[in-house]
């Protein structure tokens, strides 16, 4: 560990000093690319040691990640690195620990695993790089690839509904819940030191172009033409404004959204529904903004935080149990412990 | 009862003196059987018997009342003299209804003892035990072979809580503590100890507190006052070896091991687990433990538990799990894991039968092959197996040793039989047991300041760093590795070298191992019994008998069954026979014949029950005829 003194002496780290000596063995044009490099570009603003982050990564073309970053970091198996990244902050709660996976990482394989960490909420951040398709398997549909998808083995379509992940980490109780993409670089490093800052499990989708299996899928979120009608920039405190010229907004009546016309004769800015990311059921209704339609009406995607809270982690509540019990019983001596309280002498 | 050694009269009952008793406790899942079994066998073990015993229940919580699924028993087997199993037939059986006199009379001595409720015996009860129409065992000839004692002890526990206070649910739920007491009385031992027990566990219910202690002392006076039992047994204090003794489970002794392995590592423990029968109680026993550098983590299935395990470990603490067998093979995966990653992780598997869900609460021994080959790929990993339930212990302890000192997973087997069973343990001192710390890398260990994950040492491990070492940052995972530098290589010759480095890494533990030798018996001769796991007690009883009869048998019991100890092959050679007894279809002679190309016979059982002493004695005399 590096003391505070030494952090202080210590000459600012540059995102070079976090990049590993290996060769970053993505497709050319992968969004996954931009992925690290953010991430390498917000680190040294972070202010932690390097040797006390660590990367845990699943199984993936995402996963890899973790071989690319000068830190500690283990590239396990597919669908674990929640429950493994568990143990590692159980371990040793002083780590900053994050995990990187994929969205059949994530959603499918690690399902089980992705809620349960959700729930518990050790403090720790979860980046899921969602190209809505299997890429190392080459091109299977995947847990979020839209209805329909025809992929190699949907070769007439897939026939089931896709996970909406953030109602998904929502459902399941994360503290901290967000959404981003590789082509807003300057987005996505602001999500990333929202979700450092936050204590607790911080969840962030990615979306992130498949260039060879899924071109284009999140386009519709980044391209000029279309960005602003298609997705909206959640900021705590503002109104939720989007569309050609601002002229959109979204209201509240009763739980319903409604989409207005700010131009509208009788519109106000004042009557728009102002993003409270620690209000949990208007996060939902938030989230719910995916592929969505209320009364015939397209929402626009939402990007930014959707949601956060601060409540206990849980390796701070294990501590602050194990300390309590400390104060009150006393450690036991091996001697008491193995002999317990119930002995006879044989003389 | 084995040796009647003298008879003196009392007053109006006869004391025989008994060298040792085998009581069989047998009632409904409801009717408290395993906790009279307990306060019993506590009571035998607190006034110097030795003891073993064998909890035999039901996977149901609660089976359907009366019938013979529902019978849960709880054996126990105590003497004078060294006691290494729970017993082949019974002296005495407590039988609460007649599913219970169904399913255990075929395995009580002629003219053994039978103390029966005979509230359980009417109509209901007897058609629910599949008795036919108009039967009643207790009412014809059927049982003439026996001594039994025909009560009504539902009936006598009413009365003895008459004026209680108590509901009829709960003065029905005291009748086992009636039964308790007739047996302390007819053993002449204290009732104190189960007193005390009850004002422990029912301190805030003082009333249903008072109910328990009235109804047993109901049951002592009761035996003492008619004239319904006229002998009383008396069992010696056992010749044991000196020391300070307590009463210990498979389970709880593995536990506790865990919690030693913690101290002497010098390693904070976490524990990733599911729950499972048999194994659960290893987890419950050091979730109490928090305060001695333990942290037990319920994750949410057997794979998150195992992986939880990998990620502390990886963190710098010992890492453990614990299971049974489905959970074995959920874990596999993870399992190739750990061996890629060539960290420390102690996996325990309480093994019962299978396959599949199989019968959870009864015992096998079926899991070797799954421990020693159940992962894909060459995935060699060193297996030990505890023989009794206070060996656990040393063996748990032995896997963390083995380790944090080899830098590789190590999987424990125990089994249903020795972790719910439980005998008299003379506990170890902690200043007596061997320290084995762990050492962490800090600095670099590559002579051009670079640092080489993947570099080993004389036995073949690599070094361990925790994260938050400074300038040792690297990456590990479960691609194949190039050789020092850790970094992913999918080069041909490459994967060779570390696949044997792997496996050279386990088998170099031989040197690290006791070498083999005869538990009992001599170093050559006509035969050897080859054991391993929870039969040592039996194979031990069997062997001494016969010894003592005047036959030359040798017992080899085996702890590490991977590697296996290096002289095992050579010491085995000598044997004109090897009889190998196993609780599965012939696992380990199989790999004795693989290894050494030696003639060996298996000898199986699958009836999810240890070996009688009386089957492997008949076997072993077929060899020495």
């Amino acid at each position: 560990m590096t003391t505070i003194a030494e952090q202080v002496a210590a000459p600012k780290l540059t995102a070079k000093d976090f990049a590993s000596n290996q060769e970053v063995k993505w497709c050319p044009g992968c969004g996954d690319y931009s992925i690290v490099k953010q991430v390498q570009t917000v680190f040294p603003d972070l202010g932690i040691p390097k040797e006390d982050i660590v990367f845990i990564s699943g199984i993936g073309c995402a996963a890899r990640f973790t071989y690319y970053m000068d830190t500690y970091g283990m590239h396990s198996i597919h669908g674990r690195a929640a429950a493994i990244a568990s143990g590692v902050k159980a371990a040793n709660p002083n780590l900053s620990v994050w995990v990187i996976s994929g969205d059949g990482d994530a959603f499918s394989i690690g399902g089980n695993h992705f809620i349960h960490l959700m729930r518990k909420n050790f403090d720790l951040n979860y980046l899921v790089f969602n190209n809505q398709i299997y890429g190392l398997t080459k091109g299977q549909y995947s847990p979020t690839s839209e209805k329909g998808k025809v992929a190699k083995s949907t070769p007439f379509g897939s026939v089931e509904e896709p996970f909406n992940p953030s109602e998904l980490a929502l459902g399941a109780r994360c503290s901290f819940v967000a959404r981003s993409m590789d082509r807003d670089p300057k987005h996505m490093q602001m999500v990333l030191k929202r979700a450092n800052d936050h204590k607790g499990t911080s969840f962030v989708e990615i979306y992130q172009n498949c260039t060879v299996f899924n071109e284009g899928a999140f386009f519709a979120f980044s391209e000029k033409d279309t960005k602003k009608e298609k997705a909206i920039f959640l900021e705590h405190g503002k109104p939720l404004i989007f569309g050609n010229g601002d002229d959109k907004g979204i209201k509240l009546e009763g739980t319903m959204p409604v989409i207005v016309n700010l131009k509208d004769p009788g519109v106000s800015v004042n009557d728009l529904w102002v993003h409270d990311e620690h209000d949990k059921i208007k996060a939902h209704i938030i989230a719910s903004f995916f592929d969505t339609e209320y009364n015939g009406v397209e929402f626009p995607r939402p990007f930014g935080v959707i949601f956060s809270e601060d409540r206990p982690t849980y390796e701070a509540a294990m501590e602050e149990q194990i300390a309590e019990l400390t104060a009150r019983k006393g450690k036991a001596s091996l001697n008491k412990i193995l002999s317990g309280d119930k002995t006879w002498t044989i003389l | 009862m084995e040796a009647t050694i003298e008879q003196k009269t009392g007053h109006d009952y006869t004391l025989v003196e008994a060298e040792s008793i085998v009581i069989r406790f047998s009632g409904d899942s409801g009717d408290g059987m395993q906790l009279t079994g307990t306060q019993f066998t506590d009571t035998a073990a607190f006034l110097g018997n030795d003891l073993s015993t064998f909890p035999d229940f039901p996977a149901e919580i609660r089976a359907p009342i009366g019938t013979t699924a529902g019978v849960s028993g709880f054996q126990v087997h105590f003497g004078s003299k060294e006691i290494f199993t729970p017993g082949d037939e019974f002296d005495v059986l407590v039988a609460m209804n007649a599913a219970a006199l169904k399913v255990d009379l075929p395995r009580l001595k002629k003219g053994g003892i039978i103390i029966t409720n005979t509230a359980g015996f009417d109509k209901k009860n007897l058609g629910l035990a599949g008795f036919p129409d108009g039967v009643n065992p207790l009412e014809d000839s059927s049982l003439d072979n026996y001594l039994v004692h025909k009560l009504d002890i539902s009936k006598l526990t009413k009365e003895s809580l008459a004026g209680s206070g108590l509901g009829m649910k709960e003065i029905e739920r005291s009748k086992n503590m009636f039964v308790l007491g007739i047996l302390f009385w007819m053993f002449d031992e204290t009732m104190d100890y189960t007193i005390n027990f009850i004002k422990e566990k029912f301190a805030k219910k003082p009333d249903i507190a008072l109910a328990n202690i009235n109804t047993l002392k109901a049951g002592w006076n009761f035996s003492d006052n008619t004239e319904i039992f006229t002998t009383r047994y008396k069992v010696a204090s056992a010749q044991l070896p000196k020391g300070e003794y307590r009463n210990i489970s498979g389970n709880h002794a593995t536990a506790l091991g865990l919690v030693a392995a913690a101290e002497l590592s010098g390693l904070p423990l976490f524990l990733g687990s599911y729950p499972i029968t048999p194994a659960s109680d290893i987890l419950h026993e050091l979730s109490k433990y928090k305060t001695s550098n333990v942290k037990t983590f319920q994750a949410e299935d057997e794979i998150a538990a195992i992986c939880a395990a990998i990620g502390a470990s990886y963190a710098g603490v010992l890492g453990v799990t614990t299971t049974s067998g489905p959970g074995m093979s959920l874990k596999s995966e993870a399992m190739g894991l750990a061996t890629m990653l060539e960290i420390p992780l102690v996996i325990v598997n309480v093994q019962r039968g299978g396959p599949s869900t199989g019968l959870p609460t009864k015992t096998e021994q079926s899991d070797l092959m799954q421990a020693m080959y159940g992962r894909h790929g060459e995935g060699p990993m060193p297996v030990l197996a505890a023989s009794s339930p206070s060996d656990c212990f040393n063996t748990v302890l032995e896997c963390a040793r083995i380790a944090v000192e080899h830098m590789t997973p190590v999987i424990c087997l125990t089994d249903g039989y020795i972790a719910n069973g439980s005998e008299p343990w003379r506990f170890p001192n902690a200043d007596d047991l061997v320290p084995f710390k762990a050492q962490f890398t800090t600095e670099n260990n590559n002579p051009d300041g670079s640092f080489l994950p993947y570099k080993r040492d004389e036995k073949l491990s690599r070094p361990w760093v925790k994260p938050g070492t400074k300038d040792l940052m690297h990456r590990i995972g479960g691609l194949e590795k190039q050789n020092e530098t850790g970094n992913v290589s999918y080069d041909a010759k490459n994967h060779e070298v570390m696949t044997r480095l792997r496996a050279e890494k386990i088998r170099k533990i031989e040197d690290y191992i006791p070498l083999a030798k005869p538990d009992s018996g001599n170093e050559t001769g006509p035969l050897a019994v080859l054991g391993w796991g929870s039969t040592s007690g039996v194979i031990k009883t069997a062997v001494h008998e016969l010894i003592a009869e005047g036959y030359d048998v040798a017992h080899v019991h085996l702890h590490h069954l991977n590697p296996f100890p290096k002289n095992l092959g050579e010491l085995l050679s000598g044997y004109e026979n090897i009889l190998v007894p196993e609780m599965n279809c012939g696992q380990l002679i199989n790999l004795i014949k693989a290894k050494y190309l030696l003639p060996a016979t298996g000898y199986s059982k699958m009836q999810g029950q240890p070996f009688t002493t009386r089957e492997l004695k008949n076997k072993i005399l077929e060899f020495l005829k």
